[in-house]
């Protein structure tokens, strides 16, 4: 098991999720996430656990341009990944946006 | 003196009569097989053991590679497929030296150790319509070894649906003074139809076991991924309903088996039920049948037939290309030429480079090419017109180039940026280079050039490579759509980005796609079983594919 925690941000006020929101699945080659507000002094904080190791700077690439997409403040992302390609983590991250209201 | 012109059918009588010395009549028993080969192959004969990526003359490639080598050697074979262990046992024993040949999928790690020892030479790599043309010119067999469902006692030959390569091989041997040797699973009183007729057939021997076939074109839709059904979405929306394809050539791995699985649902919902994919040329894929039971596939030619579809594509005559006697014929070299004149062809790949071209070779193993490089590439003798076609002409077309209006086929490949095990891809060099050195190549292996893609798709977006201006530009829009392969990651953000403002790079969200609708329930059947019960009974799949 791999843990790797990423900070972007901070970004401006903007409305908050009401709810949090759930996509995916734990299953091999695949993930799960978790995106809840918290406060974060406006940052938005990915928390990675995954079974796979030795592709941080592949999750730092993915997980940029998500927060870049979403600019959402006060968020925190919680991933469970069971060797997910970037192709899937890219396809559960958009779900979660469009889930956001952030598409 | 005057000269002699037939040595060819001297050459030939002289074999036939050293058969009949040996008590051969047409039809010969199983356990004479050996005397039968020692009669009829010369050394140094160029020979084709039918071998396609199917049907397998296994029997009698077998009885080859048992014969001695001291007696028969430096065989030289021009056959599309190697696939069997005996194919390369006649080079590993000594008998057979020189090979001219398509595709060798599972023996490819053997055939490149065997190239290494020199006990292969490549003669080349063909794609299957050159293969055949050259049967035709300068590598026309001197025996023919094939297979066939059932013989009568004249020799006439019915192949069944698995008719695939038999035409092209028994015409070219039997009109150039050959000798063609047919193995059947029955003899027959009288054959269901005339395929083969029995006086391009020298000797019928039926085989101790039913000849080999290969289910290569099945897939099981359990298997199929959600990125596979984003993909798919993203080419019925962005590619298939803009340019109304109607008629089509798919490949046949997971990616092009999800777009057929989204026909009747996701399709459906667009309004293009009549508009799209209306006129096929493949293989029975059994993830064909939703779409054609929902009304959407009209016709379909198939280059061979597939197990388990025999009874399928008996009962559907107003969609396959079937026979007088209701059962289905292929025919791989009038597919392949029907599939080089549609207007699409989409299959996927292995390595893309920034140019854009695209190769299966890893560097381990020779895999070759099949009937890809032929589907996929621009069909320059092409004269009739239809809307796709002329939209992608026009779009082809440069500011200060040729005034001549021109139209153009749409080549599409289909990728996700990884492949199993974080496999990238996207490559800066193709291992293609690296198998051309290590075995002596004149050239790199390249499945598909990048000048003739039109369009590549990857679960982040659709490159219109064919509106790029410059191979600057074009190696940009490659790598706007490689994602966080390395290939993905070094590219030029703000040109990309321009690129996209003018639509030659589009994103999911560009094209509408909402990738929360990219899940398994888009898909018309989600297993094997979704599949039979879609064709109401008739699809029978293999044992392998059962699990209920």
């Amino acid at each position: 098991m791999e843990h790797l925690t990423f900070e972007f941000g901070p970004f401006p006020d903007r409305p908050r999720p009401a709810a949090s929101v759930i996509v995916g699945v734990v299953g091999s080659g695949n993930l799960e996430a978790l995106c809840e507000s918290v406060p974060l002094g406006g940052k938005l904080r990915v928390e990675v656990s995954s079974s796979v190791r030795g592709f941080a700077s592949t999750w730092e690439a993915v997980l940029g341009d998500f927060a870049d997409r979403v600019r959402m403040p006060d968020l925190r992302v919680t991933i469970n990944d069971a060797g997910a390609t970037p192709a899937v983590v890219g396809l559960r991250l958009a779900q979660a946006a469009a889930e956001l209201g952030v598409a | 003196m005057a000269r002699i012109w037939n040595h060819g059918e001297r050459e030939r009588a002289a074999r036939l009569e050293r058969a009949r010395a040996a008590g051969l009549a047409k039809v010969v028993e199983s356990s004479r097989i050996a005397d039968l080969l020692g009669a009829i192959v010369s050394p140094g004969d160029r020979i084709c053991v039918e071998g396609n990526n199917q049907k397998h003359a296994d029997f009698l490639s077998l009885a080859l590679s048992r014969l001695d080598p001291a007696a028969i050697h430096g065989l030289h074979v021009v056959q599309s497929n190697l696939a069997l262990a005996s194919h390369l046992d006649l080079f590993e024993r000594g008998i057979a030296k020189r090979l001219d040949f398509c595709y060798s999928g599972d023996q490819g790690v053997r055939m490149a150790r065997l190239v290494k020892e020199g006990r292969i030479e490549i003669g080349a790599i063909h794609t299957y319509l050159e293969l055949y043309s050259r049967y035709f010119v300068d590598l026309t067999p001197r025996v023919s070894f094939v297979a066939a469902q059932s013989a009568d006692r004249e020799g006439n030959l019915y192949t069944g649906p698995n008719t695939e390569d038999t035409p092209a091989v028994v015409e070219a041997t039997a009109f150039k003074n050959g000798i063609v040797v047919a193995q059947v699973d029955e003899l027959v009183d009288r054959v269901p139809r005339v395929d083969v007729p029995a006086d391009w057939v020298s000797f019928v021997v039926k085989a101790p076991r039913p000849h080999y076939i290969e289910p290569i074109f099945t897939r099981d839709p359990a298997n199929i991924t959600e990125i596979q059904v984003l993909m798919a979405m993203m080419v019925v929306k962005g590619l298939y309903a803009p340019y109304e394809v109607a008629r089509l050539n798919h490949g046949i791995g997971f990616d092009t088996a999800a777009i057929e699985l989204i026909l009747p649902t996701y399709g459906e919902s667009l309004g293009l039920k009549g508009r799209i994919c209306r006129y096929m040329t493949v293989n029975p894929c059994p993830t064909l049948i939703p779409a054609i039971e929902s009304g959407w596939v009209e016709s379909i030619h198939c280059a061979g037939s597939e197990l388990g579809m025999e009874a399928y594509t008996a009962a559907r005559p107003d969609v396959f290309f079937d026979g007088p006697d209701g059962t289905m014929r292929s025919n791989r070299v009038f597919c392949q030429l029907a599939g080089h004149y549609a207007d699409l062809f989409i299959g996927s790949t292995l390595q893309i480079d920034p140019e854009g071209n695209s190769s299966t070779a890893t560097a381990s193993r020779i895999a070759g090419f099949g009937g890809a490089p032929n589907f996929g590439s621009e069909s320059r003798g092409r004269r009739h017109a239809s809307v796709p076609w002329l939209k992608a002409g026009r779009e082809s077309a440069r500011p200060g180039g040729a005034t001549m209006p021109r139209g153009r086929k749409l080549v599409v490949q289909m990728v996700e940026t990884f492949r199993e095990k974080m496999q990238p891809a996207f490559v800066e060099r193709l291992d293609a280079w690296r198998l051309m050195e290590e075995f002596n190549l004149d050239l790199p292996p390249v499945m598909v050039y990048g000048d003739d893609v039109t369009h590549l798709v990857t679960e982040e977006g659709i490159a219109h490579l064919h509106k790029c201006a410059t191979l600057a530009e074009r190696e940009q829009a490659v790598r706007g759509v490689a994602g966080y392969t390395p290939v993905g990651l070094a590219r030029d953000r703000a040109a990309v980005e321009n690129l996209r403002d003018r639509g030659i790079v589009q994103r999911p969200s560009d094209l509408g796609v909402d990738p929360r609708e990219a899940t398994r329930d888009l898909l018309a059947a989600r297993s094997i079983k979704d599949l039979v019960r879609w064709s109401g009974g008739l699809y029978d799949p293999p044992k392998r594919f059962r699990n209920w």
